[in-house]
Parts: C-alpha cells; structure tokens; sequence
C-alpha cells in the first residue's frame, strides 16, 4: 500500500512541474501577443502611402514615415562601416592569434561593453560628436550604434572561426601559405556562413535601439539634407509618437513598431534558421 | 537621489516577478519538455529577446498601463491595501508598470542562460537522485538546481544589469516623476528615464555635466554587476569542463 507521503511527494512531483510548465508557456505566449496585438492595432495603418511619404503635421490625414525607414538604414549604414571592420578583424584577432592572457582581457571587455546600458553609449557618442560639432547628426548616431555592434561582431567572429577544423588550416599552411594567407583564403571564406548570420542578428539588434539616438541622430520631420545632419530614424518615431497626445499619431506608432517589429523578427528568424540548417549538415 | 530609488525599485520589482517565472521556465525546458518542443520554445523565447524595447514601451504604455488602472491596481488595492506599497491614488502608470515591463524584458535572458547551465549539469547527478528513489521533482530541485545554483545566479544578475540600463520601456510606463514615495502605484522616475528626458534639451553646462554624472553612476554600476556576473559564469563553466 502506498504511503499517504508517498502521495504527497508523487502530487507536488506533479504540481510543480505543471508550474514550470505555466511559466515556460506564460513567457512564450507573450511574443505571440505581441505579434498580433501590433499586427491588429498597426495593420490598420499600414499602407503604400504610409511607408512612402514624408509626415504630415498633426490633423492631417495621411502622412507616413518615408524618412524615418530612410534614416534608420542611414544610421545602420554608418554604424555597420565603423562596428564590423573592427568587430570582424577583432574576432580574428582572438580565433587565430593571440597569447594566453591578452585575449582573455580582450574577450572580457567585449562583454563588458556589451552589457554597457544603450543610453550610455549615446552620452558617450554626444560629448565627443555632437559637443565639438554643436548640433546633433547622423554622424553621432552611427558612432554610437557602430561602438555597440562592436561587442557583439568580435564574438560571433570568433565564435564562427572556432568552428573551423584545424586540419583545413594545417592543410593550407603545408601548403607553403603564410599565415594571413591561410586565414584569408581558407579559414574566414570556411566559416563565412557563420561570420555573416552574426553580423545580420548584429544589425537587427541596434536597428531597434532607440535611447542612444534621442540625442545623438535626434530625429527629424523632413529628409535629413545630409550626414552631419539630425535624421529621423524608426525607433525614435515609434518613441515620440507614442507618446505624444493625438489619436492619429499613436495609430502610425503602432504602424511603424510593426515595421520596425517584422524587419527584425525577420532577420532574427533567418539568421537562426540558416545557422540550425548549417549545423544539421 | 529620487532617480536612483525609482531605478532600484523597478529592477528589483522586475527581477521578483522575473526570476520565478524565469526559472521556472528554464526548469520545464531543460527536465521536462522533449528536446524537439524544448528547442522551438526556446527558439521563441529567443526572438523575445530581441524584439526592440521600445516595441515593449509601446505594448506596455497602450494596454498593461490601462489595464493596471482599471482592473490590476484596484484588485491590489483591495486585497493588499493594508501594506503601504498599494495605497494611493492609482493612474496605471508607475513603478508597478515599470517593473512589470522591465520583468517581460529580462525573463527571455534569465531563461536561456538558465536553461543552458541546467543542461550542463552532468546526467549522472539526476540519475544518482532517481536512483535512490527520488522523484523527478525532488531530483530537480534537491540536485540539479542547487548544482547549477551560480549559474543561475549568474544570469540573474546579467538580468539585473539589463534592468536597470533599460531605457526606453521605463520611460514610456514610468510617470516620469521625481518623487520618492512608498506606493508602487506612485509614478517614479529612473536613471536611465531622466537621462533620455532631459538630455537632449539639457542647456547650461552644470545641467548637462549633471546627467552625463549621472550616466557615469548608470555606468559603473552596470559594469560592477556584469563583471561580477562574467566572472561567476567563467568560474562555473570552467569548473563544470573540468570534471
């Protein structure tokens, strides 16, 4: 006969696992009302017009968000040219060469600023761009987003040279190749696959960040005349028009996070789905 | 001095609520679930991680903030209305809204780094458990979690770093107010709230110099609670390769 403690232990055997399970679900259900509450509240107001004209002030009808999209690939734009350079030689730096201690320092740095809170590194971009030039740009803005992409190129980089098989570099090197030969025209075109989905997921993650612009890219209700200019970018739009007190606007804020939403979840989705199907292999 | 209160007191609203849930979640996917469900939840629970936070700000100020004002802080207020946290006047945004946004934000952390220094725990730990009789939850909880208990602690406090540098939700939920007050439903104001507020209209080299200090105070306090975190996790994992 079963012991009434035996019962007790085999009920909270049950009961907590079914708790663990609420949760897990609890957590994943969230991203999927997210997705259909902006998908039900911005699809509305989602439109041709909407991603192609420039905004119109308050009352009117109409109006989009031409020069926020514009901007955002701006910002990405610089910020790719300053972060993947160094993200990417940096992460070769650690795969291949390197002694003992140094890139260790190198690697716990990189996660470090990685953990640096966004807002910082816009107070970071404005005192040295924005202070000396006395106006905000799109200039400060790509710093401040390129110096975040930095962490997270260095790591993905090496992370995707590791997977490299020694044998391909021994291979090369007996071959007579120097060894900048070997990482050039074996090592790094071997772990392209890889190199390449860090930098996407990279990308998709500062082109949702949104407090290092206020102050840096700041935003801009016209096209942005030019790269030392302040420029309009999508985040800061979904920002300030929620937060702003019309009707009209908070529906173009649902649109744009939308956007914003879809073109990140889309890149995250097939970064991971090329990196899993790689692994299959 | 009121922005570092409304700081810690959203982080540590968001961690209560978070590392629960958070751990919970971590525990159903790593003993529980099949690997096939347990990989697609996590694959989910990953693009969470990346959804912008300003699309939280959004979510957060549009339907947790109304919600909060007409069912959530009544029902608080009635129930636990005897405690100083839930008393005064209710207008949805607040702490309590702050805390839960920032909550949402970080349990996708908490989860897979949690997940993943669970699943390390070697098998024959749990199956050493089970074999002296031992049910699975027992094994769970006597055994692999307090084996994995830094790790854990680990990716708490990446959580909590993550908390209190997040910007953009907090702003949006907050009430942007520079008031220490004992309620929950009290509007507050954050660190990281102030700093995008003000500073882009910041005039006067004493008021910019006073928000650039206080981004220096964001900072360092950041950079104590990750490198602590980093180096927990680097000891762990080493000493996990090592057996």
């Amino acid at each position: 006969m079963m012991h009434w403690r035996d019962i007790w232990r085999k009920f909270v055997n049950y009961f907590m696992f079914s708790m663990t399970g609420l949760c897990a679900l609890i957590t994943v259900g969230v991203l999927f009302f997210i997705l259909g509450y902006l998908v039900w509240n911005g699809g509305s107001s989602l439109s041709w017009a909407f991603l192609t004209h420039l905004p119109t002030p308050v009352g009117e009808p109409g109006g989009g968000m031409a020069n926020a999209i514009v901007g955002s690939a701006k910002l990405l734009l610089l910020a790719s040219f300053l972060g993947i350079p160094i993200g990417f030689l940096g992460g070769v730096y650690l795969a291949e060469f390197g002694g003992r201690s140094f890139p260790f320092v190198v690697r716990y740095t990189a996660d470090l600023l990685n953990g640096v809170p966004s807002i910082v590194m816009g107070i970071f971009a404005y005192t040295i761009v924005v202070l000396p030039m006395k106006h905000f740009s799109a200039l400060a803005g790509g710093l401040a987003l390129g110096v975040m992409m930095i962490p997270i190129a260095v790591r993905s980089t090496e992370e995707a040279l590791r997977t490299v098989p020694l044998m391909l570099r021994e291979g090369a090197l007996a071959l007579g190749a120097s060894k900048w030969k070997t990482i050039a025209t074996v090592v790094v075109p071997a772990a392209r696959k890889g190199i390449v989905t860090g930098i996407i997921l990279d990308i998709a993650r500062v082109a949702g960040e949104t407090a290092p612009l206020l102050f840096t890219a700041f935003s801009n209700r016209f096209w942005s005349p030019g790269w030392n200019q302040p420029t309009a970018s999508l985040p800061v739009m979904v920002f300030t028009y929620a937060i702003s007190p019309y009707e009209d606007w908070h529906r173009q804020a649902w649109a744009a996070g939308l956007v914003l939403l879809t073109l990140v979840l889309v890149a995250n989705v097939a970064a991971k789905l090329s990196v899993s199907g790689r692994s299959a292999h | 001095m009121p922005f570092i209160f409304g700081t810690l007191v959203t982080s540590a609203l968001a961690l209560l609520v978070a590392v629960p849930l958070g751990v919970g979640a971590a525990i159903f996917l790593s003993e529980l679930a099949p690997p096939r469900t347990s990989n697609a939840m996590t694959f989910v629970i990953e693009l969470l991680a990346a959804v912008p936070s300003v699309i939280y700000g959004l979510l957060g100020m549009f339907i947790l903030v109304p919600f909060l004002r007409q069912y959530g802080e009544p029902f608080l207020k009635r129930t636990l209305g005897f405690l100083p946290l839930f008393q005064g006047p209710m207008y949805g945004v607040g702490m309590l809204a702050g805390g839960l946004v920032l909550a949402l934000m970080v349990v996708p952390f908490i989860i897979s780094l949690s997940r993943e220094v669970m699943l390390a725990v070697p098998v024959e730990q749990r199956e050493a458990a089970l074999g002296l009789g031992a049910t699975k939850w027992e094994s769970t909880w006597q055994v692999v979690v307090p084996f994995a208990r830094t790790g854990i602690m680990a990716s708490i406090f990446l959580a909590l770093a993550r908390a209190l540098g997040e910007t953009m939700a907090v702003t949006m939920v907050i009430g942007n107010d520079p008031r220490i007050n004992a309620s929950l439903f009290a509007p507050g104001y954050s660190i990281a709230a102030v700093i995008a507020n003000e500073f882009a209209e910041a005039t006067g080299d004493l008021y910019l110099q006073a928000l650039v200090e206080l981004g220096l105070v964001l900072f360092a306090l950041t950079i104590v609670i990750n490198g602590l975190a980093r180096i927990v996790m680097i000891t762990t994992t080493q000493k996990g390769s090592a057996h």
